[in-house]
């Protein structure tokens, strides 16, 4: 096993993407040359301005979106279509308000293979994972309640739990904290800190909060703005488990400000190719 | 009484008002029944003649709901395949659209050429008339989808039809239940206007054979009827809908 260790299980190997021909053909891209490599279990954070093309990566990652130059390989293998070993949590949480939050955290199962099949028959067993995933984010008590009558922060728990239920081996997080007030947000970041220590899969989270990618990930990459480009590439060494109280450390705030220095100045360099 | 009884009780104040202004400027200004009967005429004549109006009033009851009935089945269908697919959309809406501008009761003679009088114009004019914003309904329910939920449906594999089936109807269901009570009262007038020249029966022909016969009170009569049981209907299926889909009525102050 010890080659699988050595393979990247994310492997980005300069990878262009246009979303369609006519703008390959003018040569805009939505992201330009990405090469990244993430090991197994990894923690990785892409920050950067709106629309840099971090939800476009997501899309690459996942397989609904081929690259038009380059190659994704996950896992060993080249990714041909929708990846099913991922699993994806949005900003908005998306729950679907007729179901409850129980149903909602099932409904990949009814969708997802080897799952799908026997999910009648085994319903019995996906219910009792489901409530325990949701207890596991602090949702007990809570799973025969509408999305609806949830908090924010509950919603997005569940958003998360749903995106979980059928094991994944990669966790994909679009700004998924970006409507939550401050508190519930710090409150979410153990909540994920715990189930990724907890499971070990891989998680890809893009956000725009440089404490948050800091305080999470393993790696953080800085992406540019049109064309999205990682313009740095930062590990994080900072001990795990981390601690909420880490994030008012001077160790911790000088690599927030490292990169916050990074987005400013390519902000600046932004502003005068604009002129 | 509190504002929220009288919010309830008003429409049924507002009619009784209408009804008492009606009946004293017919009586002060002795306004003759051929002309506008009052309220009191008509109930008489409703009384007089309540065993013709109800026989009448239970064909064009049926006959509506059978007409009813085809366009839910037809709305549906139509609203499900246009709504899943954006080229059966581009195709059908324009058509539709202009199907829809045109005056049903200008399909009656039409229809009675090919069915003759009698139920089969008045089953398709109410079914004609009423099919349309049923599949309008449907189809704007199932267009509209979160693009974030597709990412992550498409992503665990979903076919086009898991989407559908798990998200698109469900979706689409508060929209099919507030058209419905649209349809139901469209299709009374369907009927109506049908069966005034293709029937022998039915609430429609009444109204045409009173007024030949210039009993105005029961022409009234009449539309009093088919009115009553519109909105019956129309309050029937309100109370489908609120139960049915409460998710989508939820008050803004929660539970």
């Amino acid at each position: 096993m010890d080659s699988a260790v050595e393979t990247p299980f994310v492997d980005f190997q300069n990878v262009w993407l246009a979303y369609n021909e006519a703008l390959w053909a003018e040569g805009r891209f939505a992201v330009e040359d990405i090469s990244l490599q993430a090991r197994r279990g990894e923690f990785i954070a892409i920050v950067g301005p709106s629309g840099c093309g971090k939800s476009t990566f997501m899309k690459l990652t996942t397989g609904l979106r081929m690259p038009s130059r380059g190659s994704i390989q996950v896992d060993g293998q080249p990714v041909t279509g929708p990846l099913k070993i991922s699993g994806m949590a949005f900003q908005s949480s998306s729950l679907l308000p007729w179901r409850t939050t129980l149903d909602n955290v099932l409904l990949p199962l009814e969708i997802v293979e080897p799952y799908r099949t026997s999910f009648r028959q085994r319903r019995a067993e996906h219910v009792e994972r489901a409530r325990a995933l949701l207890a596991s984010v602090g949702l007990s008590g809570y799973e025969d309640k509408f999305p609806w009558e949830l908090s924010g922060g509950m919603q997005q728990r569940a958003s998360i739990c749903r995106a979980l239920i059928h094991q994944p081996r990669m966790l994909l997080l679009d700004e998924p904290f970006g409507a939550l007030d401050a508190f519930t947000r710090e409150e979410l970041w153990c909540t994920l800190r715990d189930l990724h220590a907890a499971q070990g899969f891989n998680v890809i989270l893009v956000t725009h909060d440089l404490r948050e990618s800091v305080f999470l990930a393993d790696t953080v990459y800085v992406m540019s703005k049109s064309p999205g480009r990682f313009v740095v590439r930062r590990e994080i060494e900072l001990p795990r488990p981390r601690d909420l109280e880490l994030t008012y450390t001077p160790a911790f705030t000088d690599i927030v400000h490292e990169l916050r220095g990074h987005i400013g100045a390519m902000r600046k360099a932004g502003a005068v190719i604009n002129q | 009484m509190n504002t929220k009884n009288i919010e309830r009780w008003s429409p049924w104040l507002l009619l009784f008002g209408v009804v008492i202004l009606w009946q004293t400027i017919t009586s002060a200004l002795q306004v003759s029944e051929f002309i506008f009967p009052s309220p009191a005429r008509i109930l008489e004549q409703l009384v007089e003649h309540h065993l013709v109006i109800a026989a009448h009033a239970w064909r064009t009851f049926w006959v509506t709901l059978a007409g009813f009935g085809l366009a839910i089945v037809v709305g549906v269908l139509l609203g499900f395949l246009i709504g899943s697919s954006r080229v059966a959309y581009a195709a059908v809406y324009p058509l539709m659209t202009g199907f829809n501008a045109l005056p049903k009761a200008a399909f009656v003679p039409i229809l009675v050429v090919w069915f003759g009088i009698g139920i089969g114009p008045a089953i398709l004019t109410a079914f004609l008339i009423s099919f349309f914003p049923i599949m309008v309904n449907i189809a704007t329910g199932l267009a509209t989808l979160e693009p974030e939920l597709e990412d992550v449906l498409r992503v665990l594999g979903a076919r086009r039809w898991d989407v559908l089936v798990k998200v698109g109807l469900p979706r689409s269901l508060p929209y099919f239940y507030a058209s419905l009570k649209v349809a139901i009262t469209l299709a009374f007038v369907g009927t109506t206007v049908s069966e005034m020249t293709a029937a022998n029966e039915g609430i429609g022909y009444l109204l045409i054979s009173a007024g030949s016969s210039m009993q105005m009170g029961l022409a009234f009569a009449g539309l009093l009827v088919v009115g009553a049981m519109a909105m019956l209907m129309y309050e029937l299926f309100g109370l489908v809908e609120q139960h049915t889909t409460a998710w989508a009525h939820r008050g803004s102050q929660g539970h």
